[in-house]
């Protein structure tokens, strides 16, 4: 539904939809840190401003136009081939992950979910988390700079 | 009744991917393309949870809040070209944005 609808709104609107799924789908696999986030960041931050950003290069001429690009039967194509290597290889390989299933569950720890993300946010992946912090930054600066009529 | 397992989730993950190959090849719209972008994300962060999920271990789900904080990243930055380019040309559509063509 996101990338078959002509109106931009109703293709973000499908995308929230999906988002939310994959949320409960975090939910049920004891995640509920990232169940937030997905909530929180996704949902409430991202779809804003993608909807906000709709809001603002008014898409009336671009939803009268053709949808489609020309090369969409060879894009097509290649998507169905990618797919059935995807399908043929985890169906080959299905067989591999029944060592994993039957210790499934949560971590063996007295701490909850977000207590555990964050020993190991904050112990073994600090650097990596600062590298992020600071890609945020220029994403930000980036952007004002980019969106601004003239510095 | 059969449990949800590993398998099922890698395979809704491959779909998700195909969806948003799809829809970043085939559409002429930027805005949907940089959606079907975070749908690809998703697809990506499923996996991770998944494995987390069956392995019992906690960094499939930190790597996720990475693969988000990128979304983040890769969305403002993308929005913020878009409406300087919208702003240029008067356009959204992809293959009407033809200056490095001849």
């Amino acid at each position: 539904m996101t990338i078959t609808r002509r109106n931009a709104v109703h293709g973000a609107i499908a995308l929230i939809v999906s988002l939310m799924g994959v949320a409960g789908l975090y939910l049920m696999q004891n995640a509920e840190f990232l169940f937030a986030v997905q909530i929180v960041l996704y949902v409430g931050g991202i779809m804003v401003l993608f909807l906000f950003v709709i809001m603002l290069v008014n898409l009336d001429q671009a939803a009268r136009e053709r949808q489609f690009n020309r090369q969409w039967l060879v894009a097509l194509a290649a998507v169905a081939a990618v797919g059935a290597q995807l399908a043929y290889f985890i169906y080959r390989g299905k067989d591999a992950f029944h060592i994993a299933e039957g210790a499934a569950g949560q971590v063996a720890s007295a701490l909850g979910n977000t207590e555990q993300v964050a020993d190991s946010l904050f112990s073994e992946y600090l650097l990596p988390f600062e590298l992020a912090s600071v890609l945020l930054l220029v994403a930000v600066v980036g952007s004002v700079v980019m969106a601004k009529k003239r510095i | 009744m059969h449990p949800v397992t590993t398998v099922h989730y890698l395979a809704l993950s491959a779909a998700l991917l195909l969806i948003g190959t799809v829809g970043v090849l085939t559409r002429r719209n930027v805005v949907i393309i940089l959606m079907s972008i975070e749908l690809i994300l998703n697809a990506v962060n499923i996996n991770l949870i998944a494995f987390a999920y069956a392995l019992k271990q906690v960094n499939g789900q930190v790597f996720a809040i990475f693969v988000i904080t990128d979304a983040v990243a890769e969305a403002a930055v993308g929005l913020g070209i878009l409406i300087a380019l919208f702003r240029n040309k008067e356009t959204v559509l992809a293959d009407e944005i033809d200056l490095l063509k001849w």
